[in-house]
């Protein structure tokens, strides 16, 4: 890492993203620091990550930052699955988290030099006038109307703001493409394990994934390069919906193309299929994102689109069979702080 | 043999590097650096990442090639015009109720010159269930300034453009031929920055293949459609002349080609140039036009 010692921030360490990426960051020895933020328990097993609990917007945020003297923020505290919570409390956490966050990295005399922000490829949005591939400057085809678009917009204005007032500071922001692997899930990889895969009749639009671990890495890339500016993140290759399908051995549902929302509104009542706004439309048309310029700068893909679904329905499988396997973590404050902090413990 | 050990250290290096970050537990795929984008095994079809399937358009090559050949008669002119590699922007007028054009053409050059040729038209098509996913397939796209550059740029593709836009077919049937505004040049300015050459087509045979007798806009703006057309073909075969065409004759020209003396890949361009191509651009068509019908002895037989 250029030869110097890190303190990091990292919110959402209860999720997938927080907390793979503070693992990551734990076994890398220049990274004196980690200090993790959540409003619940992280769910992986940390050895040297500071957890401290906040509220849904850290109001507190500014004097974490001053007391630990925070020089990196990797912000993927950013809720894009609507089916999780309210559009409220998504509000609460996407805008006003991440106002609040760049309020405190901006505030006087403050140390940060390097801000990553995980966004999402839904930012650009999903109609039939888009390009093949939108690249990090096409705009989207038409304004924002749903609630994560809506979110990821005002979350990006933030992140832009600061760049501009803290040219000191690099600030780079990664957009996502649909996510897949073994561990997370999202709407699309909650509809891809249904016995029978939703689709909507006549359309059959190209889908791009990026696999978990291509995830953590390009996070770390950006990192390690002290890379600022807006980089879509997205394995090589599209495909069919269809074929999606195909691959994660499953046959199509096609729902009706004209008031699908009548039938996926009862269907989500009942708990069968979830699927919110945002992916019906992507079921409509897809989206693809030029990933060339991340690439450019020397990130290779460990996994293309296809790889990433195979993968992704390897692990389905091995989990159908024998269960979720490992032991779940459960995290204990008390023995964390023993071993963060005991004189007992002998460390190196 | 060097280079050979000192790629061996250099890959070694380098797997270590991702496994000491590795940490979600999945087996670690080496992507090897030779690795060819297009030939991703795994596959069960072979739509690719445009959405275009190479045996639908072959079979869609083979099911039109009787109508092209046998129905249109379709003749050609000036196809030497048409670069035999590169990037090239062909821009042709517009007309009949569903546009005959559009495949003549793509058909046409595919067949006499061997290149592919992908249209761009207005993604009306694509919010169609099942005809969006077929133009898709057949190598369609919407007509977004990104597509258009990419193919002519980055893949040296020939993209076939109508200026006029839905103007054009939408016209009603005593104004055929008069060519409709050029959009707002942008065809001119794709070119400039991809640098590549505008091609014009001029059609003859078109309008008379599904002539527009009269429109009904409020169907139109009722289900989204650019226009509704009431056509000939309509009254005189029933149900069946919502898609068949009349057996015009069909004759294309090809221009000369236009090339731009401006540095490519600029943000912007004289808007009084651009308009100044697109009007040029399409005078000639126009001219072509009256030309062609001023020889043109019957509608039927050319």
């Amino acid at each position: 890492m250029s030869g110097t010692s890190r303190r990091v921030l990292v919110t959402g360490l209860g999720t997938f993203w927080g907390g793979r990426v503070a693992q990551t960051l734990e076994a890398d020895p220049e990274v004196e620091v980690i200090v993790g933020l959540d409003t619940t328990e992280p769910t992986v097993e940390l050895e040297r990550t500071e957890y401290v609990r906040v509220d849904a917007n850290y109001s507190i945020l500014a004097r974490i930052v001053r007391a630990a003297q925070i020089d990196t923020i990797i912000h993927t505290f950013l809720v894009v699955d609507p089916t999780q919570m309210s559009a409220r409390a998504m509000h609460e956490i996407n805008v006003i988290g991440t106002m609040n966050l760049f309020a405190a990295a901006s505030a006087p005399a403050s140390t940060v030099r390097n801000v990553v922000v995980k966004s999402s490829t839904i930012v650009y949005g999903c109609a039939a006038s888009d390009p093949v591939w939108f690249k990090e400057d096409t705009p989207s085809s038409r304004p924002a109307r749903r609630g994560v678009e809506r979110n990821l917009e005002a979350v990006e204005g933030y992140v832009r703001d600061f760049a501009q007032d803290n040219p000191h500071v690099n600030v780079s922001m990664l957009r996502f493409a649909n996510v897949i692997g073994a561990e997370l899930e999202t709407p699309l990889t909650r509809a891809l394990e249904l016995p029978l895969v939703p689709s909507l009749a006549g359309f059959d639009p190209r889908f791009q994934f990026v696999h978990e671990a291509d995830v953590i890495r390009s996070i770390l890339f950006v990192l390690d390069h002290n890379l600022a500016g807006v980089f879509n993140v997205a394995g090589d290759g599209l495909l069919p919906w269809s074929e999606v399908a195909q691959l994660c051995g499953k046959r199509t549902a096609p729902l009706p193309p004209i008031g699908t929302s009548l039938i996926t509104g009862p269907l989500a009542q009942l708990g069968l299929v979830d699927l919110p706004e945002e992916y019906l439309q992507l079921l409509r048309f897809g989206r693809g994102v030029d990933n060339s310029r991340l690439k450019d700068f020397g990130f290779r893909y460990q996994y293309n689109s296809v790889q990433a679904v195979e993968a992704f329905i390897e692990a389905v499988r091995l989990r159908n069979t024998i269960g979720t396997g490992q032991p779940t973590y459960r995290y204990e404050r008390d023995v964390e702080q023993f071993f963060r902090h005991s004189p007992a413990v002998i460390r190196d | 043999m060097d280079g050979g050990t000192e790629e061996h250290e250099r890959l070694v290096a380098s797997v270590e590097e991702s496994t000491s970050r590795s940490l979600v537990p999945v087996p670690v795929v080496e992507p090897g650096p030779e690795q060819d984008e297009a030939s991703v095994d795994g596959r069960r079809s072979d739509v690719d990442e445009w959405g275009r399937s190479q045996s639908m358009r072959a079979l869609a090559r083979r099911i039109y090639d009787p109508i092209y050949s046998k129905w249109f008669r379709v003749e050609w002119e000036g196809l030497e015009n048409i670069p035999t590699e590169g990037g090239a922007l062909l821009v042709a007028n517009h007309a009949a109720a569903i546009p005959s054009d559009a495949p003549v053409i793509m058909h046409g050059i595919e067949t006499e010159l061997g290149r592919p040729v992908y249209g761009l038209a207005d993604n009306f098509f694509k919010r169609v269930p099942v005809v969006g996913t077929l133009w898709s397939r057949l190598g369609g796209l919407p007509a977004h300034p990104d597509n258009a550059y990419r193919l002519l740029k980055e893949q040296g593709q020939l993209v076939l453009v109508f200026p006029e836009g839905s103007k054009g077919p939408a016209k009603p049937f005593n104004e055929r031929y008069q060519l409709r505004r050029f959009g707002r040049g942008g065809f001119v300015e794709i070119a400039m920055q991809a640098g590549v050459p505008v091609v014009p087509i001029a059609v003859v045979g078109a309008e008379e293949s599904m002539p527009t007798l009269f429109r009904l806009p409020h169907l139109a703006s009722f289900i989204g459609a650019p226009y509704v057309p009431v056509t000939a073909n309509m009254l005189a075969l029933g149900p069946l002349g919502v898609a068949t065409y009349f057996p015009a004759k069909f004759k294309l020209r090809v221009l000369e080609p236009v090339t731009f003396n401006v540095p490519p890949d600029q943000e912007r361009y004289s808007r009084s140039r651009v308009m100044d191509w697109s009007e040029a651009i399409r005078d000639r068509i126009q001219n072509a036009l009256y030309d062609m019908l001023r020889n043109r002895r019957s509608v039927w037989f050319g």
